[in-house]
This record gives C-alpha cells, sequence and structure tokens, in this order.
C-alpha cells in the first residue's frame, strides 16, 4: 500500500468517526456530513431565491448601488437586510460544503473507474462557484468590491488576453453605469452557468440528492437566519478609487486568493490555480485498481419487470424492447455507467434461491459473484454450521468484514454490497437451518454504491419491491450498519443476537424448514 | 430516507450546538481575521497609461512617381511608417530612481499602444513626484516631463497616467 493510500485510508477512518459521532445526533438522514453535495445544492437554491429579490431593489448606478444597498442593509434590516445576509452566508456556506464534499469523495476514493465522470465536471463547478461570488463582491461597490475588483484584473492582466490592462478601468473617471449593468449581468450569467454546470455534475447518478432531508433543510435555514441576525451583513465604506481602506473584512472563503496573489504574485497564483486544477482533472488518470466486471443481462430470465432499473445508483440500466417478445421488455446495462455493484442483482425477482432449477440464474447477475453461486455456498455454510445458535452473517466488502465473523455457528457471506442480496435469501437462510439471519452493510451515507444500504433495509422492511415476506419472523432478522472501522461493535451486535435467540424457545418464532426438492432428490 | 432524526433531547441540544458552530464557522470567516492590505504609513503610487508612441520615422510626401504607381484609391500624399515607438518612464521620487520601464507597442506590425499597469507602495507623507516620459526615438532625452509636490495620507492611491488630450503626463489622486 502506499504512502498516499495509507493517509487516504486514515483519514477515511477519522472521518467515518466523525459521521458516526453525528449520526448520533442528527441521524444519518439529517447528518450534514453525509450529504454535503445536497448542502452545496441547498446554499445554491438560497443564493438564488434570495438574489431574485435583491436584483429587484439593487439600483446599478456608479452613485446609486451602494446607496440602495445601504438602504436595505439599514433601513430595511428586518427584510432586505436578512436577505442580504442570507445571501451572503449562503454563498459561504457553498464554499464550505464544496470543499468537503470534495475532501470526502476524496477520502472515500471516490474519483476514478465509473465515477471519473462526476469528479472531471466537479472541478468547473469550483471555478464557477467562485466566479459566481467574487462577482458578487464587486457588485456591493464598496472598498472591499473596488479592493477585489482591482485584484481580480490585476490576476488576469497576467494573461496576454488584454490590449489595455483591465486594472486599469479602476481609475478615476474611466467607470461609468454601464459597467455595474455589465457586472448584475455577469452575476446573474455565471450562477446560471453554474447551474448548468452543477445538472452537467449529476448527469450519472440517478434520484441525486439534491434537497437535503426536511430536517437538514430547516436546521440549516434557521442556522442561516440565526446568523444573519446576529451578525447582519454589512459593507465597507463606498468605494474610493484614490484611496484603500487600513483593514479589511474580507470574506475568507471566497477572497482568500487576493492577499495570495500579493503574498506571491498573479504568476503564482496562475500557478498555483492551475496546478490544483490539473492536480484535481488528473486524479482519475492516476493507477486505480481495475473495475470489477459489470453486470449482465440473462435476456431467458429477465421478464422486463423494472425493478433494477429503478433501483440502480448510476442509471447504469436502460429497458429496451425484448427482442424475442412483443411487448416485453428487456434490462439492458449500459457499461459506461455501471459501477459493478450488484444492486440490481439483488433488486430481480429471479434472484430468488426458491426457485427449483439446480442452476439458479437469475435475470441479471454478476460474474464475480453470481446469485446462483451465492444461494450455493449459503447452503453449504449453513449446513456446515455447528452450535446451538446458528447465524449466517450477510455483510459487504466494503463494510466492516464479516469475514472475521466466521466461526462454527456462523455462516459468512460477504458480498460486493449489500444490496447485492435478495430479500428472499433471509427467508431461504432461516427455512434452510440458521436460527438466525443479521445483515450488515456500511451505514447509511456511507454507501459506496449510495443506496446499497437504504434499499437493503427497505426491502427487509418490505417497503421495496423485492421485499421480505411478512412471515418471516422480525426477531430471527437482525439489521447492524458498521463502516470499515466498526468491527468491533459489529461482533458486539452478533453476540448480542445470539443471547437474543438462545432465549427463544426451540419452535418459538420459527419459520417451517424447507428442504429444496433438488437437495432432498440428490442429497 | 431510511432514518429519521432523533427527537430525544439530548440529540436536540446536540444538534443545536453543532448548528451554532457551523454558524460561527461560516460567520467567522466570512469577515475575519481582518486583512491589512498595505503597511501602516504606506500609500500607493500607481502607474498606468495606455498611449500611442510616436511614428518611428517621420511621414514623408510621395512623389508622383509613387503615387502613379499605387491604385487610385490608395494614393495617400503622406507615406507614414506603421511601427510607433516604445515608451520609456523614469519615476523619481524625492529625487531617488522610484521606477523606470520601456513599453514596446503591441501588435505584430509593433503598430499598437503601450500599455503598462504598475505598483509601487511608497511611504506616506509629503513627497517630490517626478515622472519623465519619452515616446519617440527620433528624441534624445524625455519629451514629456511633470514634477509635483504630494502630501500623501497614508492607503492613499495616486496613478500616474497620460493622456494628450490633458496636457500630457497627469495624476490621477
Amino acid at each position: 500500500m502506499s504512502a498516499i493510500e495509507s493517509v487516504r485510508l486514515s483519514g477515511l477512518a477519522l472521518l467515518q468517526r466523525v459521521e458516526r459521532f453525528f449520526d448520533a445526533f442528527f441521524g444519518a438522514a439529517a447528518n450534514p456530513w453525509r450529504h454535503l453535495g445536497a448542502l452545496g445544492f441547498y446554499f445554491v437554491w438560497i443564493a438564488l431565491a434570495t438574489g431574485i429579490y435583491l436584483f429587484i431593489i439593487l439600483d446599478t448606478g456608479i452613485e446609486d448601488i451602494h446607496t440602495s444597498i445601504e438602504y436595505y442593509t439599514h433601513q430595511q434590516w428586518w427584510l432586505g437586510g436578512v436577505i442580504r445576509s442570507l445571501h451572503r452566508y449562503a454563498a459561504d456556506g457553498l464554499v464550505l460544503a464544496m470543499l468537503l464534499h470534495l475532501a470526502r469523495e476524496l477520502l472515500y476514493g471516490r474519483y476514478h473507474s465509473f465515477r471519473w465522470y462526476s469528479w472531471i465536471t466537479g472541478v468547473p463547478v469550483i471555478w464557477l462557484v467562485y466566479a459566481s461570488g467574487i462577482g458578487g463582491y464587486w457588485l456591493v461597490w464598496d472598498q472591499l468590491g473596488l479592493f477585489s475588483a482591482v485584484a481580480s484584473a490585476e490576476w488576469f492582466d497576467w494573461l496576454p488576453i488584454f490590449s489595455d490592462p483591465a486594472a486599469r478601468n479602476f481609475q478615476p473617471g474611466i467607470l461609468n453605469d454601464r459597467f455595474f449593468s455589465l457586472l448584475v449581468f455577469l452575476h446573474i450569467g455565471i450562477p446560471l452557468l453554474l447551474l448548468l454546470a452543477l445538472w452537467v455534475h449529476i448527469q450519472r447518478v440517478s434520484q441525486s440528492d439534491v434537497f437535503p432531508s426536511r430536517a437538514l433543510g430547516f436546521g440549516t435555514l434557521g442556522m442561516l437566519l440565526a446568523l444573519a441576525l446576529v451578525k447582519p451583513t454589512v459593507s465597507h465604506g463606498k468605494a474610493e478609487l484614490t484611496s484603500l481602506p487600513e483593514l479589511l473584512h474580507i470574506d475568507w472563503y471566497y477572497l482568500f486568493i487576493h492577499p495570495l496573489m500579493y503574498f506571491t504574485s498573479p504568476a503564482g497564483l496562475w500557478a498555483l490555480a492551475g496546478l490544483a486544477t490539473l492536480l484535481l482533472l488528473a486524479l482519475p488518470l492516476l493507477p486505480h485498481p481495475r473495475q470489477p466486471p459489470l453486470a449482465v443481462v440473462n435476456p431467458p430470465n429477465c421478464n422486463g419487470c423494472r425493478r433494477c432499473f429503478v433501483d440502480c445508483p448510476y442509471g447504469a440500466i436502460a429497458m429496451t424492447p425484448h427482442p424475442d417478445k412483443p411487448g416485453h421488455e428487456l434490462a439492458q446495462v449500459i457499461p459506461e455507467l455501471c459501477a459493478s455493484c450488484g444492486i440490481c442483482a439483488g433488486a430481480c425477482p429471479s434472484s430468488t434461491p426458491f426457485r427449483s432449477v439446480d442452476t439458479l440464474l437469475t435475470g441479471i447477475d454478476m460474474p464475480q459473484q453470481p446469485v446462483g453461486a451465492l444461494r450455493e455456498e449459503m447452503e453449504r455454510k449453513i449446513a456446515a454450521l455447528a452450535g446451538p445458535v446458528k447465524i449466517a452473517v450477510f455483510g459487504c466488502g466494503c463494510a466492516a468484514d464479516v469475514r472475521r465473523l466466521q466461526g462454527a455457528d456462523t455462516a459468512v457471506l460477504n458480498l460486493m454490497c449489500t444490496g447485492l442480496l435478495p430479500p428472499s435469501f433471509v427467508e431461504y437462510a432461516l427455512r434452510g437451518g440458521a436460527d438466525g439471519v443479521l445483515v450488515s452493510g456500511c451505514r447509511e451515507g456511507s454507501c459506496a454504491y449510495r443506496f446499497g444500504t437504504r434499499w437493503t433495509e427497505e426491502r427487509l422492511a418490505g417497503r421495496r419491491e423485492p421485499h421480505l415476506r411478512p412471515t418471516v419472523p422480525a426477531e430471527r432478522l437482525r439489521i447492524h450498519w458498521a463502516d470499515g472501522h466498526e468491527m468491533s461493535s459489529l461482533k458486539a451486535a452478533l453476540e448480542e443476537f445470539r443471547q437474543n435467540l438462545q432465549s427463544f424457545g426451540a419452535d418459538e418464532k420459527r419459520l417451517r424448514p424447507y428442504t429444496p426438492r433438488r437437495i432432498a432428490q440428490h442429497g | 430516507m431510511v432514518s429519521k432524526s432523533p427527537l430525544n433531547p439530548v440529540a436536540l441540544v446536540g444538534q443545536a450546538l453543532f448548528y451554532g458552530l457551523f454558524a460561527v464557522i461560516i460567520g467567522y470567516f466570512s469577515t475575519s481575521p481582518a486583512y491589512r492590505h498595505l503597511a501602516p504609513d504606506m500609500a500607493l503610487i500607481k502607474l498606468s497609461y495606455s498611449h500611442h508612441g510616436q511614428p518611428v520615422t517621420e511621414c514623408r510626401k510621395r512623389t508622383a512617381e509613387e503615387l502613379a504607381k499605387l491604385a487610385p484609391n490608395m494614393r495617400a500624399p503622406m507615406a507614414c511608417p506603421r511601427e510607433r515607438s516604445p515608451v520609456t518612464v523614469e519615476i523619481e521620487l524625492d529625487g531617488k530612481p522610484l521606477h523606470k520601464s520601456v513599453t514596446p507597442p503591441s501588435g505584430l506590425s509593433r503598430d499598437g499602444t503601450a500599455t503598462t499597469y504598475q505598483r509601487v507602495e511608497v511611504p506616506a507623507g509629503e513627497h517630490t513626484l517626478s515622472v519623465k516620459m519619452n515616446d519617440s526615438v527620433r528624441h534624445e532625452g524625455y519629451n514629456y516631463v511633470r514634477e509635483e509636490k504630494l502630501v500623501l495620507k497614508p492607503a492613499q492611491i495616486v496613478v500616474i497616467d497620460f493622456s494628450a488630450d490633458k496636457g500630457g503626463i497627469f495624476f490621477a489622486q
């Protein structure tokens, strides 16, 4: 393992501990760490909504712009002032959420293989967020806005793209009202481009997380409102082209580039920005583990039910007319989108192990872990169990390592993703000799394939097809999500489950045993 | 979503604390720490001009033979070179050299404006600012000179610019 990979994994373990800690207070659905992308979108929505109001009341003239902003900041503080502060703090929150989202995806290693597209298209988003935000500061046209405009112009003047230095525009007698019309146009146009870039960014994920949960949304809005009231956004003094204020209260989320440029040089800042951009763009090209084989459709066993199409987290399944059955559809895997997660195989109704065929072939399957092989492995391992309480454990290769639970009384089936588990396997295990079934995997929001945890929980709870039959006693099924660093928690959950099962009578809450005909006949 | 937000008092207090921390982080770095762009008691002189230098040679009158060789619509009586002179500027503050630059004309034919934008930080206070400019290779020495006593306040910006309409070099302050 390389030193960089080792650092990444250490950082990931730390991040997962933080996420788990926040789960205790927020729950996974409202945990901001688990929904940084959605939070970023939410800040964009707030900035856009508040921006519309600010646009309506803004006077765009060299003399009027500062006056109009001062009016609604102070005289109309209860509406215009609060909205201005919300606009500003939402923009700041966007940078924070965006950078944390970037760091989180980096630590989770989500930047190569099938994810290259989302990673690469995220890079221009960073530039557009900064361009949108910095342009907003110019629009205020206070001393800070002037400083930022001049610094930005001096930065761009290093590039040989202007015949006259852009910074010359900020001299007495040169600026006029048309400049502010241009600024308004830019501060609307660039955020619209940002929206377009965000739309492109999420094209390869289905059911994109662009709105946070209600709890997280209300909590975040309340936080911004409280901040707007406690620390309202105010302007610096009116822009003076012939003097600078001694101290500038700069917004470090956006304007840090200006002190950085004066600390280095325009060329130095271009080098840093260019290097960071190139590094981000090059990351997916660096050597990475090969992606496992993709999902394969088995047409004779696909009835066109669309469950894999609905459940695929990356929109990698398309439904096409069935070549042999008129009026029917057939699933088709789009290779460049497939994540090799197996969630589609878990969604396929043909994946039920109760089918009497000797060789279980399902409608859509993973070559590296076919459902038929999983059934054979489960039958073999459960048959070999010994002890007073026999437990079958289904785990996930991306989460806490369930293989370490293997024992004489514990049969472990390690899946590529828990989402690959057809719910009927739980009933099959219970009727085939297991006293209980423990299902584990990544915590909600940590799933390497987005929806593996969520779909599994919903399928087992009967809220999603294919569902676990309600006749399966809930007491004999235990779900315990555990990330990679939570092995001890998983072990404790298994022991607690075992003791719980031990307290049941021999036939209490037990399903009728089932021996498949093919086993009864052939042994 | 699979899970719901916990609603027990400890969780709610924890949420309030973390939202508060989030607000503090957003609020603090949105204005702090303050940034001082210029050191105290310093002012800024900017040299900024966009100026066409003089043609490198004099215009001359075309002879009748030369005019006859040209297409009728191209028979301008004077022949002027496209190439312009570079612009040389020398700045002195209180008699000491502060800046000197030679800016070539832009364009492939060297017929565009010579433009520059430079910043020099200087101590605030009373100074004699002297600016000399040469915009013609046919002229020895400097053909534009301006010298002025200035009282620069801390953080003041003085722009040295050139405009033929304003009589050459001027100080915007």
